[in-house]
């Protein structure tokens, strides 16, 4: 077991810090209370190698690893969880089951633009009743005559709107459940499809969430991902991955919350001490950190295992556990140590607290994380 | 357009911590970066370069960890690099510097065949603060020098220089070849990219050696250097200057005199 990072990695996770503190940093207050999409920060981000990192060179990728990305993930949610998850909803749910899934011409046509940054990526697969339980899509897609016809709605999509390739869960089999289940490959602008209800949220504000929607949207037959009925299969796979990406996310927001709190209780006095001289401000942040190294550790963890093509649902599963768990928790041991203050918009620490409770959520709720690892415990 | 940056490795002075007792920086585990106005210096050369084409060379004089510096510079937008390093260079002070950086620059040419039409460095190190080694870089080659620019264009074959100056900006028209020194510019320094990162870190860079110059080592590090640093010292601060304020100008001017003279400064 080695916990040492190599030289690449290092390199690219300076890049990385550097990249967030000195240009998404600035923006995280503003997108946040505006609401707005980080259209300028995705384009330095495209220009950088930032989307794909790792995919292959010859597929516009950077040809890295999944470990620093994951650290690309939590180096930008440290400063912005918004733009963190733009970076892995883009990444993992969109490009990712293209190069796992897709057919050669596939990739070049979709994967090449998503992995260089030319193009942002989405994933489609809840709907207003279907969420943990993803088997209750109601999308179709109806086969004929050289394309799919797709009906139906998705909700709380990450980056629809900005995103110009979406890969879609629908039905193609109602009568097979799970089995009946196809992914396609949809690009913004095919007729039928459109953006609906853009949601407002609690936390990660900058990011867009919108419906989808498809009325006889029409899709060509060549944009099956993976064989007709495996479409299941592979939102379970993208989801796996899509894990460390959310996990790591958490990881970078309570470390962000970490980091803005150490110099606030070096400064604050109070009954004639600084806030950082009571043991009990000590030790709420020594715990915290081990919390967050500890997180930290599961979620490289998990990003290597997948790195070596070893089994990696269940280490995904702990990370995001654990991992988001204490981000919300960190976040707001945190904002109590500010006090007051904490709770206006001074300060960054209020909208960690609310950007750390989606990672609970997306992409598989804390209960589903449960679900796997106990599954894979084999405890049924 | 044949370009060199001369660049400089420098501890992070922003990380620098000041030893309370004896009053020193304390340099362990500060980070080196390269120079910032090195920095600023290759983000020109590399525009120019982008403009009317060309190749844009780095060089350092330093020791084998200066590698890393001129790792950083082939990730945004150098195209090669050199390091210059023997034990005869060290301590060299800044007319000792500029001599081997002199000397080195030619062998460099020598080697690549292709002579420089333009050198940039950055208007003075971090570190060291003289904004000496520039000029005198210039003054060892015989080439023209302009200082504190902040921009650089090329127009019909002759350099258009943009130059910083305490009353406003002079715009300087030089011949080729120059030496420019740069301030920090408008524009900032690019970042790498993921691939310039990966592929700086793969390149091999070059070390030129004493041996592989016609260089006098008697001009060189301690030895070539008249500079005798005597004694450093943190400056005890004064207290604050006298302020005039609230009376009109002509009243104003009347008392500074007063005690400017009282002072026997006037």
């Amino acid at each position: 077991m080695d916990f040492h990072l190599s030289e690449e990695q290092k390199d690219l996770q300076a890049l990385y810090q550097d990249f967030a503190q000195n240009e998404v940093k600035p923006l995280a207050a503003d997108i946040d209370r505006e609401e707005r999409f980080p259209q300028e920060t995705v384009a330095k981000m495209a220009e950088m190698g930032l989307l794909g990192i790792p995919f292959p060179e010859e597929y516009g990728g950077a040809g890295m690893d999944n470990l620093s990305y994951a650290q690309c993930v939590e180096e930008l949610s440290r400063v912005c969880a918004s733009t963190g998850v733009i970076v892995s909803a883009h990444t993992s749910l969109c490009a990712t089951p293209i190069y796992l899934f897709g057919t050669e011409e596939q990739k070049k046509k979709y994967l090449v633009p998503l992995a260089s940054g030319e193009k942002l990526g989405a994933f489609g697969l809840t709907e207003p009743g279907a969420g943990t339980d993803a088997a209750g899509q109601k999308t179709t897609a109806v086969h004929k005559d050289g394309h799919y016809v797709l009906n139906g709605s998705k909700v709380f999509i990450t980056n629809a709107g900005p995103a110009d390739i979406y890969v879609v869960m629908a039905m193609t089999d109602k009568e097979k459940g799970n089995h009946g289940i196809s992914a396609f490959i949809v690009e913004k602008g095919f007729p039928g499809f459109s953006i609906g209800k853009h949601e407002e949220k609690m936390g990660i504000r900058g990011s867009a969430t919108s419906e989808l929607i498809f009325e006889d949207c029409i899709v060509p037959e060549e944009n099956l991902l993976g064989e007709e009925g495996k479409g299941f299969k592979v939102a379970m796979i993208t989801l796996d991955g899509g894990r460390i990406g959310i996990a790591a996310q958490a990881v970078g927001i309570a470390q962000g919350a970490i980091d803005e709190t150490v110099p606030y209780v070096k400064e604050r006095v109070q009954f004639g001490k600084r806030l950082s001289q009571f043991q009990n401000t000590q030790f709420e942040l020594a715990a915290m950190q081990a919390r967050v190294d500890a997180a930290r550790l599961l979620v490289y963890r998990a990003a290597c295992a997948k790195d070596a093509h070893e089994p990696y649902s269940h280490l995904a599963a702990m990370a995001k556990l654990v991992a988001s768990e204490t981000a919300s928790d960190v976040t707001r041991r945190c904002l109590q140590l500010f006090g007051g203050y904490g709770y206006t918009r001074d300060y960054p620490i209020e909208r960690m607290m609310r950007d750390a409770k989606i990672t609970e959520i997306y992409e598989g709720t804390s209960e589903v994380q449960k679900m796997v690892i106990s599954s894979w415990m084999g405890v049924k | 357009m044949n370009i060199l940056v001369c660049v400089k490795q420098v501890p992070d002075t922003t990380e620098i911590k000041i030893d309370p007792v004896t009053n020193t920086l304390i340099r362990a585990g500060v980070p080196s970066i390269v120079n910032p106005f090195d920095g600023y210096a290759l983000e020109v050369a590399v525009r120019l370069k982008e403009a009317v084409g060309g190749k844009v060379t780095v060089m350092s004089m330093g020791p084998e960890q200066a590698k890393a510096a001129l790792k950083e510079c082939l990730s945004v937008g150098a195209d090669q690099a050199y390091l210059i390093s023997d034990r005869a260079f060290g301590g060299s002070d800044t007319l000792a510097t500029s001599y081997v950086l002199s000397v080195a620059l030619k062998a460099v040419e020598e080697k690549e065949r292709a002579p420089f039409d333009l050198i940039f460095c950055g208007k003075q190190a971090i570190d060291g603060d003289t904004g000496q080694v520039g000029p005198e870089l210039a003054e060892h080659l015989g080439y023209a020098q302009i200082t504190y620019a902040s921009d650089v264009i090329m127009e019909d074959g002759m350099l258009q220089v943009k130059r910083e100056s305490d009353e406003g900006y002079d715009y300087i028209t030089a011949e080729l070849p120059a030496v420019i020194t740069i301030v920090k510019t408008p524009f900032e320094p690019r970042y790498a990219t993921i691939r310039s990162k990966m592929a700086a870190n793969k390149a091999v860079i070059p070390t030129l050696t004493a041996a592989d110059m016609p260089i006098d080592t008697s001009r060189c590090g301690l030895k070539g250097s008249p500079t005798k640093v005597k004694k450093t010292y943190t400056p005890v601060r004064e207290k604050h200057g006298i302020k005039i304020e609230g009376k009109p100008a002509d009243e104003a001017a009347r008392e500074l005199v007063g005690l400017l003279s009282d002072a026997k400064i006037m």
